[in-house]
């Protein structure tokens, strides 16, 4: 982990609210696994004064993507940076999907939702190196909330759709999806991320059918490096339960840890 | 070449900045991104004496320039600190202080009890200002009676100086400092954050999960650099200064108004280096302005 200060945009993105930023940021690419995230700093001027949580979209060598949609004052003055802007970025942080080396061979169903997508693009990737037959089931309301569709074909992701409208793809919830996924190809493993009514139902499904999942949570964080024990989650443990930190201990929990409220 | 040492009577700190309570974990969580020997110290999360639960989620929301929180001081209790923590900060060129708490004063004493058997703690911070952990912000820093008996307690038991952090949510706050002082506080520390409120006005619910937090942030600054003003004209023991600290000429502030020494605290948040950053901020102005001694600004503001 480490701070760049001198990361700068390199593109730019957007479909309606969505954006993708690609970020010039080798130290931050080069460490970063699936599932973590970095805290950006949107303002110089303490107002907002929290650095925004994103996870990673994509990375490599050169840096990292971000992939985000517009909810508020940090991801709208995020919004409106230009390729050449310098951004301060601070990860990657916390704990990924955990991969494993038995993934070979392995099936392996990623479920997302809305802007949840959003490391789902990376975790695919790496999957699909570690020769993992890839699934991806991509749910929105409607069609301007899949804007990602042709990314995740070209990348040959095994990407099936669904929207709410039945605008794109299948009629219906990415749950629904996720259901006739399970009796059609009998994944051995789920990767989630997405709103929490969604992410709630797809637990309920993996343990229904008993098919491990690890579940990516989002909450506003203040540091995003266990300080400030802000951005907790309730969290099952060998005494029971409790409020467990999210920037640090995930924000990939396994679905059996997690304890999901109304 | 600026003397940035500070020296309040009960400790010789390197430089004027300390990191707050509440704002910089255990320390350790900061570790990889400054050196905490270039601190004047740092004062770590508030301890009770057992592990803490803290309040439900959601526990943080930002306002303009601001901060509302209300964690409740989720922590580990002083037998995980002493075992696991303590024993790597002792390795730090470092000040350590402790914030010490307490659900009532048996327990501010049985924390303090332990830690005074534990090596390599400068000196305590006595947390009697948290809002966050009793209904309607209640604490025994807005009263001067329940201030001056907690303290003296502690003082009767204690084997290290005694910090006393205040809360700004009083109307007279020199009247808390003076019943500190009276009690034998060997420093006062202020501010502690203002008790606060938003609420989202679609689901027309509060937006913490304990209804009320503290505020922090350079939103309270001013109010902050008033009542430090006040305090240190008022009383004989060191003042350390604090509230939405985020840059060298905020500290400097803070000390010109009266402080002997500063807390950074949610500008950890922003920026893990921000207080070795203020460090330099400090000394570079003092270069400029051929201030020789950092400690010859305190309370030199011309009123």
């Amino acid at each position: 982990m480490a701070i760049d200060r001198k990361a700068r945009i390199r593109d730019v993105k957007s479909w309606g609210d969505y954006y993708a930023l690609a970020i010039d940021a080798p130290a931050v690419g080069r460490e970063a696994r699936p599932g973590q995230f970095v805290m950006v700093k949107v303002a110089d001027n303490s107002f907002p004064l929290l650095r925004r949580p994103l996870s990673i979209h994509d990375a490599g060598e050169w840096g990292i993507e971000l992939f985000f949609k517009v909810a508020g004052l940090g991801t709208g003055i995020l919004a409106g940076k230009k390729p050449g802007d310098a951004l301060d970025i601070l990860g990657p942080l916390g704990k990924g999907y955990a991969l494993g080396e038995g993934v070979r061979g392995r099936r392996a169903c990623l479920v997302g939702g809305g802007r949840g997508i959003a490391p789902l693009y990376f975790l695919g990737r790496e999957l699909q190196a570690r020769q993992a037959v890839v699934t991806v089931l991509y749910g929105g309301r409607s069609e301007s909330d899949i804007p990602l569709r042709k990314k995740f074909e070209a990348a040959g992701l095994g990407l099936r759709c669904s929207t709410d409208d039945g605008s794109c793809g299948f009629a219906g919830l990415a749950t629904d999806l996720l259901r006739g996924e399970i009796d059609r190809a009998a994944p051995d493993a789920l990767y989630v991320c997405g709103p929490d009514a969604m992410m709630k139902a797809v637990a309920e499904l993996s343990r229904a059918r008993g098919i491990p999942g690890q579940f990516s949570l989002e909450a506003l964080m203040g540091c995003g490096i266990g300080a400030c024990w802000g951005c907790v989650h309730r969290i099952r443990n060998e005494s029971g339960d409790g409020w467990v930190k999210i920037c640090e201990d995930g924000p990939v929990f396994p679905g059996e840890k997690i304890v999901w409220t109304e | 070449m600026t003397d940035l040492t500070i020296d309040l009577g009960f400790l010789k700190l390197r430089n004027p900045v300390l990191t707050a309570s509440g704002t910089f974990g255990y320390g350790l969580e900061f570790e990889p991104y400054l050196d905490l020997g270039k601190l004047g110290g740092f004062v770590v999360k508030g301890l009770y004496f057992h592990p803490r639960e803290g309040n439900p989620p959601p526990r943080l929301v930002e306002t303009p320039s601001g901060l509302i929180n209300a964690i409740g001081l989720q922590g580990i209790g002083v037998e995980a600190f002493a075992g696991k923590i303590l024993p790597k900060l002792r390795a730090l060129d470092t000040a350590v202080l402790v914030n010490i708490c307490g659900g009532d004063d048996d327990e501010y004493i049985a924390v303090t009890e332990f830690l005074d058997r534990q090596e390599g703690i400068a000196a305590y911070e006595l947390n009697i200002s948290c809002p966050n952990v009793k209904k309607e912000g209640l604490c025994p820093a807005l009263f001067p009676e329940s201030t001056f008996n907690l303290v003296r307690r502690v003082k009767a038991v204690s084997l290290r100086p005694i910090i006393v952090k205040l809360s700004p949510n009083v109307t007279n706050i020199t009247e808390i400092a003076r019943a500190a002082e009276e009690a034998g506080a060997d420093a006062l520390a202020l501010v502690n954050t203002f008790l606060a409120m938003a609420v989202d006005i679609e689901t027309r619910r509060p937006r913490l999960g304990n209804t009320f937090g503290g505020l922090s942030g350079p939103a309270i600054r001013p109010l902050a650099v008033r009542m430090v003003y006040q305090v240190a004209s008022r009383v004989g023991i060191p003042v350390i200064g604090m509230g939405g600290i985020m840059t060298g000429a905020d500290a400097l502030e803070f000390l010109i108004a009266g402080a002997a020494a500063v807390e950074v605290g949610t500008a950890n948040f922003a920026d893990p280096d921000a207080a070795v950053r203020i460090v330099r901020e400090i000394e570079a102005w003092c270069e400029t302005h051929g201030v020789a001694r950092v400690r010859d600004l305190v309370g030199t503001v011309k009123t």
